[in-house]
């Protein structure tokens, strides 16, 4: 029998809302909130595979004409890689993890009741939404959505006249990321504030479970990142609706003078990635942290190096501020700063090699349980170092000059940014399910929706690598047009059928979402036998998370197979084995 | 079956390297956007998180114009490609800033004062105040009103100044497309003005607050956040100015 310390003391900030509005929709309970984030971030995931779904159909039939859409024009395939980025980055890697996870268990993982500002959270999640709204407006505009793909360089972004989309779609895209930027950085301010200001009784910064280490980290990130993001989208607005000239070269569009003077457009690169480089992070470390706890938890062993891997969290979090200029290789950078970029590049291998041994010598010797959400947490390390292990290649000058406008980048930063992450948040998924709706999710079409993930996967974004070592350009919407290209159309085809499968497998896990709801096993209240502070309350959690008390936390957050203890493993609330051990 | 032990006797975390963790919750956990409710955090902790709040606010806000400023400098020192000569010019002329940008300094810096004389004010009121007995206390907030107002005349008056430094710009014939010296000029001052107008806004609210006599505690918080926000934006400003005149 567990013994939980709790004081006795309510404390909660609000009383719990009546009504459907107060209690669903502007809610200021962070737990609605976070699963507002999820769906947000679900239907976003949807949208966005459902462009890429496009795109490689456009790739292999270009003269296709599909059902309600037409044949895809070269333009509009340009659109979709803008939106399907745009949308995957910022409302789905930087919303799931972060808003949706983050936000419903940030609180009860360090025994606070709710966020310190719900308010603030509450307007943080509905600024999002309206940027999604926003973001997808850009669709239905004469134009239609922008061309510039979702690193927006000018000085294509900066001119209404560069291409079809570049008009409205532009203004109303920038608009979208600055309104994303105003929701993340309110989201932000609450993580931290939270977790520095809000941790129960005995909850020093290193009992902290590491996925809250990530998710602060991740915030510090965000608060750093977003503000300069803004100040990039300002200044092009600025270039695109008041004749400013920050991003603008003077030059000829057509034969005619833009009118411009005097920009760089390399301004807007530095400004961008200065962002856009921490922003990977702030997509993979909240994944990195889930995957650090749930190694733990289904090896019943405790996180290997657990101060490393915080130390880790946080030496990948400063150095991926200084390293930008991998991005500009090819802008014709001086060869010395390219050598200072790229040793720091090279830098961050040292904590991410650091991450990586540790979870395999978590693994080590460990009694596994090889359940869905460990499957899924095994997955993101065998997709983190799969994608990883190019980026060393990348950070090599002459190597990425070679390779940089190839497809061998795509393949790069779709599995350690884009599918490594959504690995997180399915393993985040099936963990806290039973946290979230008291019912289990079924393990066998779990299961199924795992290897059809994994191969799948690996079978659409393995081959890029050899497309863009065969040089085979991105951003190409007709590849039958050039004659050396033709010997890929296979490969590309085999990628197009695997997108095909594994998007479908995404509906058995749609699917099992919805049915485990209804129909799924009863969950017990603890059924992974974990030890952190959302397994000491009920399920689903209360308004106020703990029911009126408060816990006292007497233990770190990875106490498996403590010797002597009556169990394999030690709630952090526990003081009964504190005392002994 | 999980037993809840009420009890609040806990050992010392044995690896605590802060003292944050060994706050008890009872005293401090609970979200707060501002009114006081049934259990919530004393007045310190209030502020205190509020403070924090207001700092880790104020980190992008920094960032946006540490952004800012290194577009400048780095436009300024970036010759361009003139396409009808094909030669590369630099085309950077300084613009000389209206004479009254200096007087709108010295009425922002005037403002911070009497924000301050605010803060000071609605502090010592809430400090005496017996706000957790009598939510709506009766001594009212009427020393520190005046000092409200004043703020919230000079800061108009500032935002007013900066509107006619911005005519007299135009005036010369200077707006934001004209050069990329004049864009720079309208880009900072219109983004600090921007953030100004949200302190004219949290000032309203915050003598809203004494108007509808909310608790002391509750509007002490407000005018502290609000003083320290304002503060920022005044040094802010002098930076900006500096930046403009002097960074060439």
């Amino acid at each position: 029998m567990a013994t939980h310390d709790f004081a006795a003391t309510a404390s909660h900030a609000h009383a719990a809302p009546q009504g459907f509005i107060r209690k669903y929709i502007f809610s200021l309970d962070h737990k609605v909130i976070g699963i507002q984030y999820y769906l947000l971030a679900l239907t976003a995931v949807f949208v966005g595979m459902y462009l890429s779904l496009l795109m490689r159909i456009h790739l292999i039939w270009p003269t296709a004409s599909l059902p309600l859409l037409g044949e895809i024009k070269p333009e509009a395939y340009l659109s979709l890689l803008t939106i399907h980025g745009t949308i995957m980055v910022f409302f789905v890697l930087t919303t799931a993890p972060q808003g949706g996870f983050g936000n419903y268990f940030l609180p009860i993982q360090i025994g606070a009741p709710d966020m310190a500002f719900p308010v603030l959270n509450m307007l943080s999640f509905w600024t999002t939404f309206l940027a999604f709204m926003v973001m997808l407006a850009s669709f239905i505009v004469p134009g239609g959505a922008p061309l510039h793909g979702w690193t927006g360089y000018a000085p294509m972004s900066a001119l209404q006249s560069s291409g079809p989309g570049e008009g409205l779609g532009a203004d109303l895209w920038i608009i979208s990321i600055a309104l994303f930027c105003l929701g993340a950085l309110m989201g932000a301010l609450n993580f931290i504030t939270t977790t520095l200001d809000m941790r129960a009784k005995g909850m020093s910064l290193m009992r902290m479970p590491l996925t809250v280490w990530a998710w602060f980290i991740t915030a510090i990130l965000g608060l750093l990142a977003f503000g300069v993001l803004l100040s990039a989208g300002v200044l092009l607005l600025m270039d695109r609706n008041l004749g400013s000239s920050f991003f603008v070269p003077m030059g000829t569009i057509s034969g005619q003078l833009t009118g411009h003077k005097g920009g760089s457009p390399l301004l807007w690169q530095h400004l961008f990635w200065f962002f856009g480089h921490p922003e990977v992070y702030i997509a993979i470390l909240p994944a990195m942290g889930l995957a650090s706890q749930l190694l733990s938890v289904f090896s019943r062993k405790p996180i290997f190096g657990y101060k490393a891997m915080v130390y880790a969290m946080l030496s990948i979090g400063f150095l991926g501020f200084m390293v930008w200029g991998h991005h500009m290789f090819m802008s014709g950078m001086s060869p010395y700063s390219a050598f200072t970029f790229s040793v720091l590049t090279m830098a961050i291998g040292v904590p991410s090699a650091i991450k990586t041994f540790n979870w395999l010598g978590t693994l080590l010797r460990g009694r596994i349980r090889f359940q869905s959400p460990m499957l899924f947490a095994i997955g993101f390390v065998s997709l983190f170092v799969s994608g990883g292990i190019s980026g060393p290649f990348l950070a090599q000058p002459l190597l990425d000059i070679q390779l940089h406008d190839t497809w061998f980048v795509p393949a790069h930063f779709h599995l350690i940014m884009g599918v490594a992450s959504i690995f997180g948040i399915f393993a985040a998924t099936y963990y806290w399910f039973p946290k979230i709706t008291g019912r289990m999710m079924n393990e066998g079409m779990a299961r199924w929706h795992f290897f059809i993930s994994l191969i799948g996967t690996y079978a659409i974004f393995m081959p890029m690598h050899y497309l863009g070592m065969a040089g085979h350009p991105r951003r190409y919407s007709q590849l039958t047009e050039v004659a050396y290209l033709h010997r890929l159309i296979p490969l590309q085809t085999f990628m197009t059928y695997a997108a095909f499968i594994t998007i479908a497998g995404q509906f058995i896990f749609l699917f099992n979402l919805i049915w485990s709801l209804k129909y799924g096993a009863k969950a017990a209240d603890n059924p992974w036998e974990a030890t952190t502070l959302e397994w000491t309350t009920a399920t689903p959690p209360p308004h106020d998370n703990f029911g009126g008390h408060t816990p006292v936390v007497h233990n770190g957050p990875y106490e498996y197979s403590v010797p002597g203890a009556p169990r394999d493993f030690v709630m952090q609330t526990d003081p009964e084995v504190a005392a002994t051990h | 079956m999980a037993s809840f032990t009420p009890t609040a006797s806990v050992d010392d975390p044995r690896l605590a390297l802060d003292d944050c963790g060994n706050v008890p919750p009872v005293r401090g956990g609970g979200g707060d956007d501002g009114e006081p409710w049934p259990g919530s955090p004393d007045y310190g902790t209030r502020l205190r998180r509020a403070r924090l709040g207001l700092f880790v606010a104020l980190i992008p806000v920094l960032m946006l114009f540490v952004s800012f400023t290194s577009a400048y400098v780095v436009r300024q020192g970036l010759p361009s490609l003139d396409v009808r000569t094909n030669q590369m010019v630099r085309d950077w002329i300084p613009v000389q800033l209206p004479i009254l940008l200096l007087a709108n300094t010295c009425i922002l810096l005037l403002s911070t004062a009497s924000m301050e004389f605010a803060r000071r004010q609605t502090k010592r009121e809430a400090v005496l105040s017996p706000a957790e007995l009598l939510p709506r206390d009766l001594f009212g907030d009427e020393r520190a009103m005046p000092w409200l107002a004043l703020t919230i005349f000079l800061g108009i008056s500032f935002l007013t100044g900066q509107w006619l430094a911005w005519r007299e710009l135009a005036t010369r014939g200077y707006y934001v497309s004209t050069s990329p010296s004049s864009s720079f000029i309208y880009l900072l001052t219109g983004a600090h003005a921007i953030h100004l107008m949200g302190g004219v806004l949290a000032l309203f609210v915050a003598g809203g607050a004494a108007l509808l006599r909310r608790p002391a505690p509750t509007r002490s918080i407000l005018v502290d956040i609000t003083s320290w926000y304002w503060h920022f934006m005044a040094l802010l400003w002098v930076y900006i100015l500096c930046l403009l005149e002097f960074a060439h």
